[in-house]
């Protein structure tokens, strides 16, 4: 791993880091007005972390994420998922290689409101080329791991939020993916469900070595992590380490 | 593996079902232009099939030069005798000429429940004038007797209009005329008309020349349509031309086919851009309130071509309804039939 000015060297590690960014960039155009977004940002992600990437509104977190999921571009820099350096992959490509590689988790849960949570959950596993039987078998296998055993008829608006960001849960992971993205998963949940979310995440993190990364704007939330990066104004303002040291205590 | 057809057509069809006044609303839409353009179709080609069945293929028809119908033609007893003469014309088993020396008359007459007047033809015919029409069939009564002030009157004119019961009278060209059967013409033009004796409604009518002619021919063949036209036209006292009867009668409908069409195809043109118009809000609305699901989509590993497959498949199902709404209720219309008015000939068909 290259040294980089200014900052202190990344801890020598043992395997190959999944996610490799160096020197990447991204702006949008308002107007005729360039605003960067992100400015020359590094970051190694081992296998099997569950990192939070905090900072305050338009501090580049979710743009990063975007990047790293593969649903943005990004102007400049290198970007490695698994050794494949997917700034180069074709817009079919890369829907393919999401289908193949990443879950999702999103904020507002984005299920399919005309789909139950059966279909909801098998809607990925389309994209692959398993039989019927198979996929009914692995959706009632991921949506009985989340609990939901009893809801697989039911429709996103038949169920609580809790239980509706469950069901995206077992989106996500139904393919087994190897990186799984969450953009805010509990910005939209109440205390309770969103503690049973985060335990459910540090559980797929935990027994199932799952790598995770996850943007929230909730110390709370950052605080089911691993590691913790900060963000702010398109810069990283911390490495990545070891939670406790660089948080400051979460407030209780 | 990931293929462009992978968005099950379930996630498609319960989309539209969801949103169903919408989608009802806008494949009524659709529904409304193909069945205007279907019935409109179907009523042009209607009336074709009602004049063209109007006609034999070995009869000809002889009006006046420059007239295209024969209520503007005119030929005179000598010229009418002069054609009949022609070798080119068929004898029957009798012996006689197969000649019918016509005239015809518009008269108005009241239809049934609304009592409006409406144009009727009558035709006076000779002898040979129901033989030469072999599509004719009487349907009740009998038929009129030569050299009397009796009628037989079509299908379509017992049924639509007051008095033409057998037995009734009908009073026109100051005299009473007794009607003594029905005839069916099996649909054709001929339906829509009234039959007499010439001579008797040439003298009531005070006609001294007929209308028309017609002529069964010997031989079919075009070759002898082409001699009988080459000698009426070198013969300096006929001022006569000849068509083939089944020829005549679609010229006549032309006007009428045409006008229908063109009206068909302009409100068929304005409902459609209505209805295309609908389709695309309905289409927008169903895109655009759906923006994040198409991004779900698309993150889950969706291709952009598999979430237009969708939209596409969306769209062409909404259409697919309208248009089969549309054809179910158009061939509810082959069940109604009209009447209307030949531009050509003024009279009720």
């Amino acid at each position: 791993m290259e040294e980089l000015p200014g900052r202190k060297s990344e801890k020598t590690a043992a395997t190959e880091a999944l996610v490799k960014i160096r020197g990447l960039a991204k702006s949008y155009r308002r107007g005729d007005q360039v605003v960067p977004v992100l400015s020359d940002i590094s970051l190694d992600i081992m296998p099997g972390d569950f990192t939070a990437l905090m900072g305050p509104s338009g501090s580049g977190k979710s743009t990063l994420l975007n990047l790293i999921a593969g649903i943005d571009k990004p102007d400049s820099g290198e970007l490695r998922v698994a050794g494949i350096d997917i700034t180069a992959l074709g817009e079919s490509e890369l829907a393919d290689w999401r289908a193949a590689n990443v879950g999702f988790i999103f904020q507002f849960y984005n299920l399919m409101p005309v789909l139950t949570a059966f279909e909801n959950v098998e809607l990925p596993l389309m994209l692959t080329g398993l039989s019927r039987s198979e996929r009914r078998a692995r959706v009632e296998l991921t949506l009985d791991a989340v609990g939901l055993s009893d809801r697989l008829q039911h429709y996103p608006n038949e169920l609580s939020g809790g239980q509706q960001q469950r069901v995206a849960i077992a989106r996500a992971i139904v393919t087994d993916p190897t990186l799984l993205v969450a953009d805010e998963p509990t910005g939209d949940l109440d205390r309770v469900s969103a503690a049973d979310v985060l335990a459910m995440m540090q559980r797929l993190n935990a027994e199932l070595g799952k790598t995770i990364i996850m943007v929230t704007h909730d110390a709370n939330a950052a605080h089911a992590a691993r590691k913790i990066i900060h963000l702010d104004k398109g810069e990283i303002l911390a490495q990545p380490g070891d939670k406790g040291e660089i948080l400051p205590e979460p407030p209780s | 593996m990931a293929s462009a057809t992978a968005i099950p057509l379930s996630y498609v069809a319960r989309n539209l079902w969801t949103r169903r006044l919408t989608t009802a609303l806008t494949a009524g839409g659709l529904a409304l232009v193909v069945w205007v353009f279907a019935t409109v179709l179907m009523l042009d080609a209607g009336l074709k099939q009602t004049l063209v069945t109007t006609g034999e293929h070995d009869n000809i028809v002889a009006i006046r030069r420059g007239s295209e119908t024969e209520i503007q033609s005119g030929i005179s007893r000598t010229q009418a005798n002069i054609i009949a003469s022609h070798p080119a014309v068929a004898l029957g088993t009798d012996g006689e000429r197969m000649v019918s020396k016509e005239t015809v008359v518009l008269i108005s007459l009241k239809k049934t429940g609304a009592g409006k007047p409406s144009n009727v033809i009558i035709r006076g015919v000779s002898a040979k004038g129901m033989t030469l029409r072999p599509q004719i069939r009487l349907a009740q009564g009998r038929p009129f007797r030569p050299g009397s002030a009796e009628i037989m009157v079509g299908s379509s004119i017992a049924r639509g209009f007051e008095g033409t019961a057998v037995g009734d009278t009908l009073h026109f060209a100051q005299r009473d005329w007794t009607v003594s059967g029905h005839f069916d013409a099996g649909g054709s033009g001929f339906d829509s008309e009234i039959w007499g004796d010439a001579d008797q409604l040439m003298q009531a009518f005070r006609r001294i020349g007929y209308s028309s002619m017609v002529v069964r021919l010997a031989d079919a063949g075009d070759a002898t349509l082409e001699q009988l036209r080459g000698d009426i036209n070198a013969d300096p006292r006929l001022t006569n031309e000849i068509k083939r009867e089944q020829v005549f009668y679609s010229d006549q409908s032309r006007a009428l086919s045409t006008f229908i069409t063109i009206l068909g195809l302009t409100l068929t043109a304005i409902f459609s851009i209505g209805a295309m118009i609908g389709a695309m809000i309905t289409m927008y609305a169903s895109v655009s309130s759906r923006v994040a699901e198409i991004g779900t989509l698309r993150a889950l590993g969706f291709r952009r071509s598999g979430v237009l497959y969708a939209f596409m498949a969306e769209s062409l199902l909404l259409g697919l309804a309208g248009g089969l709404i549309g054809l179910a209720f158009a061939s509810l219309m082959q069940f109604a039939s009209f009447s209307t008015t030949n531009f050509q000939t003024f009279a009720d068909l």
